[in-house]
């Protein structure tokens, strides 16, 4: 019989279990860590058992190491929230890195600035404020053009992370301490004056409070009101939108004000909250990072938190292997891209089918 | 007959996921023979198809042309089999002329001789009787002559099964014969013809034989001779029906909506509509026919104002004397204004409803504005979606599955149920009963009905002829965008409509 049935098709599959699916993903998660075993032991020498426990111990091995790796999921937590709307409504923010750094500036003048003519709980309100209003405007400048004049927000958004980026680099020239060093130093380190205060005796208690406030508004803002309903319309059809009687300009505007704002209020929780300077770097990439966050968790909140603790958990825990091995702090980056590889790889067997070809003996 | 059949398909099965689109299918295509594949949407003939041209592979079952058991896997091994389908979809490149889309993607000679291709496509044409100028760009062409191309690209490459998906959804009466003039002609040239059409008098007029499909399996072939709209009906279907529409006299119409001078150009600044002027009353269905793309979106949308005119106005008259300006309001203005005006836009999922949100949800979309409160009341349309769904028999289920998941006569069931349970004036419905099961046809035009002998204007744009001529009290024939005129729909005939269709442009439609 001359059947020449192609060897491997694939199928979609209309719905699977819950179980299923998770089982396909840790697959993945095992496949993955096989996966990087063996690229460490060919690259390294290292045993790959003592690689893993360095990350382990690098991000959660101390009390302070695991608040650290706390204090800083909550923040790509946070720009990831602040994401949500915008890419909701499909409006490719990729400019979360600028609004950042808006925020962490408008943060770091307040500091400077108004230390001495307020309490410390008012200078925080006051803050945070000016940092959500400083991320909005850097929001809101792609969103009217994106209304008014269909710009690409792709292009446009990712160009104002480098005007921010100057405008941080211009600032420090003011705040300049030492002089010459050309570094802001630790703002207020004598009088902490607009740090956050420790609540039961811990300094990253109150990021993880204000960061759980902001997720679960968010969440509900996006589910059960009316803003966040237009907000889905708009995303999935413009057509539908105006149909329906939207006015897709201004729910533009108004989410990326949104989520610039949350984006900029991530600016002052890192820099009154952990670093306490402001730097071009404070950003450190989290605007882009905190995309794949979103995308990954399919915009659901649990999910988030997941997924953003399992890239901080890497990330701290490659500064440990890397000093721990002599290994460049890149080596983590390898395992989290191999591991990133083989869970968004697997999320096309949770939605396909692969079928091989019968032995056609049956018949 | 002792003659080998040009296909034979034993036993083919097709599923998807759990779906089984086609199963068991067994059935011959004789050769010289014009075989109609007659179904409903959804009952697996485009699947069937698929698999003959390449683009589906059978998950079971045998496929044999000319007596031989071949393997399908892709188009290009359905040409070299002699098999060609013309897609309802035309896959055209606009600004080449008809020779150079019909060689397109051939090897050929190193040199293109573009004089003998002229003169093979002229030989083609003049043997099947075809009107088509080779050196014609396909951007100056009506639908049937693109379609002419489509058919010419296959028969070019010497095929000698062609396949027809729907060939005549976008013809007027008269382009219709035309076509069935060189199917026939391909016929007696020894062609066979597969011609997959849902619309029952054609398949009488045009095919030897008739196969039925119902819901994925096989139910029958028959000589066409011995059939009857009835008997295919119950064929179809499975049980009798009974195909009538109750046309009630209109009580007492009104002027509701009146359209005056709208001109309307779409984004390359070609006009679209122009000086489009009529009335609609109240217990009245003015249906508009018209070639496809003859400016009845844009008329809807001008009136539901959704749409930027250049000029001209729109007036609404309500049933309390006051008359408005309907036009250079928005949509949201005008429904503050009380002015209940429903609208079941053309597009069903990329326009009227939100595919991935569920049936509540897109129940809100015309009314989660109500009230003052900051959150959206789900309550409401929940209830709503509840009620639609028990009384217009939605197949779904739950009111939590996205609607995309839906059939298309179910999605249409609860967009239609949505616009009507605003207890509108006005209802305009764009091609109400496309891609819908008969018995889910005649649901809508009965709804249409209903709502006309409450007191609405109804607005509807179709595409069957058959269909408006005894549905509506009034027809408007829209041709390239102008009035052509309103019709009597009780006198008027389908070949005068069609006649108005092309408007005395050759050809059709054809933008100024």
């Amino acid at each position: 019989m001359n059947n020449k049935e192609p060897f491997v098709r694939m199928s979609k599959r209309d719905g699977i279990s819950f179980g299923k699916a998770w089982e396909i993903r840790l697959g993945a998660v095992i496949l993955s860590l096989i996966v990087c075993a063996l690229v460490i032991v060919l690259i390294t020498g290292q045993n790959p058992i003592d690689v893993y426990k360095g990350i382990v111990d690098g991000a959660v091995g101390t009390n302070r190491r695991a608040w650290v790796t706390i204090r800083e999921t909550v923040v790509l937590l946070l720009v990831a929230i602040g994401l949500t709307p915008a890419f909701k409504m499909k409006f490719w923010n990729i400019g979360a890195e600028g609004q950042i750094l808006m925020g962490g500036v408008a943060a770091a003048a307040f500091m400077i600035y108004f230390s001495e003519s307020m309490p410390n709980w008012l200078l925080l309100i006051v803050t945070f404020v000016a940092s959500a209003i400083a991320g909005l405007l850097w929001g809101l400048l792609p969103a009217i053009f994106k209304a008014y004049f269909n710009t690409n927000e792709t292009l446009f958004t990712l160009m104002l992370n480098y005007v921010a980026m100057q405008i941080v680099t211009f600032c420090i020239v003011f705040w300049e301490n030492p002089t010459g060093s050309n570094t802001v130093g630790i703002i207020n380190s004598a009088t902490q004056k607009g740090w956050f205060p420790s609540i039961f005796g811990n300094a990253y208690v109150l990021n993880v409070i204000l960061v759980a406030l902001v997720t679960i508004g968010v969440y509900i803002y996006m589910k059960y009101t009316k803003q966040g309903y237009e907000i889905s319309v708009v995303g999935e059809s413009q057509n539908t939108a105006r149909y329906a009687g939207i006015d897709v300009k201004r729910v533009i505007i108004r989410t990326m004000m949104i989520s610039g704002a949350i984006c900029g209020f991530a600016g002052a929780l890192i820099v009154n909250g952990s670093s306490h300077t402001i730097s071009t770097s404070i950003a450190g990439g989290r605007g882009f990072t905190a995309i794949i966050v979103a995308w990954m968790s399919k915009f659901n909140p649990v999910a988030m938190v997941i997924v953003s603790l399992f890239l901080v958990f890497m990330q701290q825990g490659s500064i440990q292997i890397a000093s721990q091995f002599g290994l460049n702090e890149n080596a983590s980056d390898i395992i989290t891209g191999i591991l990133l590889f083989f869970l968004i790889g697997c999320e096309f067997f949770v939605n396909y089918k692969l079928e091989f070809r019968k032995n056609k003996k049956e018949d | 007959m002792g003659e080998v059949n040009a296909i034979e398909l034993k036993g083919v099965t097709k599923r998807f996921g759990e779906v089984v689109a086609n199963d068991n299918i067994n059935m011959t295509l004789r050769k010289g023979e014009i075989l109609s594949i007659l179904g409903e949407n959804g009952s697996g003939k485009t699947t069937l198809m698929n698999m003959l041209s390449g683009i589906y592979f059978p998950d079971e079952g045998q496929i044999f042309v000319n007596g031989e058991q071949v393997t399908i896997r892709s188009p290009k091994d359905a040409f070299s089999l002699g098999i060609g389908m013309i897609h309802q979809h035309f896959k055209l490149i606009n600004i080449l002329t008809a020779a150079e889309n019909i060689i397109l993607g051939l090897e050929g000679a190193p040199i293109l001789k573009m004089d003998e291709v002229r003169k093979q496509v002229n030989d083609l044409t003049e043997r099947y009787g075809f009107d088509l100028n080779p050196d014609q760009k396909i951007y100056d062409m009506s639908v049937s002559e693109k379609q002419t191309v489509e058919i010419m690209k296959v028969l070019y490459r010497g095929a000698e099964i062609l396949i027809l998906d729907e060939p005549t959804a976008v013809l007027t009466p008269q382009e219709t014969e035309k076509l069935f003039a060189v199917l026939r002609n391909m016929r007696a040239a020894g062609k066979s013809i597969i011609i997959i059409t849902h619309k029952l008098n054609e398949v009488l007029e045009i095919s030897d034989r008739v196969a039925v499909l119902r819901k994925g399996t096989y139910v029958d072939t028959v000589e066409t001779k011995d059939a009857t709209v009835d008997s295919l009906t119950e064929m179809m279907v499975g049980e009798k029906v009974t195909l009538d529409i109750e046309r009630t006299e209109p009580v007492s119409p009104k002027k509701r909506i009146e359209v005056r001078g709208v001109t309307v150009k779409n984004t390359e600044g070609v006009t679209v509509l122009k000086d489009a002027s009529f009335t609609a009353n109240s217990n009245e269905i003015l249906g508009i026919a018209g070639i496809a793309g003859s400016g009845q979106k844009e008329l809807l949308e001008s009136i539901a104002g959704l749409q930027v005119m250049e000029h001209g106005e729109v007036l609404y008259f309500s049933p309390e004397g006051v008359t408005e300006k309907l036009s250079e309001k928005k949509p949201e203005e005008i429904r503050s204004l009380g002015v209940t005006l429903s609208f079941v836009p053309e597009d069903r999922l990329g326009m009227g409803l939100v595919g991935s949100m569920d049936l509540t949800d897109n129940m809100m979309l015309r009314s989660y504005k109500e009230g003052k409160s900051v959150f959206a009341d789900r309550k409401q349309p929940r209830d709503l979606a509840e009620e639609i769904v028990e009384k217009l028999e939605v197949v779904t289920p739950g009111v939590d599955t996205p609607v995309s998941r839906l059939s298309g006569g179910n999605v249409q069931k609860i967009l239609v149920g949505r616009e009507i349970a605003s207890q509108p004036n006005v209802l305009m419905v764009a091609y109400p009963v496309r891609g819908l099961d008969i018995n889910s046809s005649y649901t809508i035009y009965n709804l249409l009905n209903e709502q006309k002998n409450k007191g609405v204007a109804v607005i509807c744009v179709g595409e069957d002829l058959d269909v408006l001529l005894e549905l509506c009290d009034k027809i408007m024939v829209l041709s390239a965008g102008e009035v052509v005129g309103i019709e009597d729909a009780r006198t008027t005939t389908k070949e005068k409509l069609g006649l108005m269709m092309t408007g005395g442009h050759k050809g059709g439609k054809k933008h100024e």
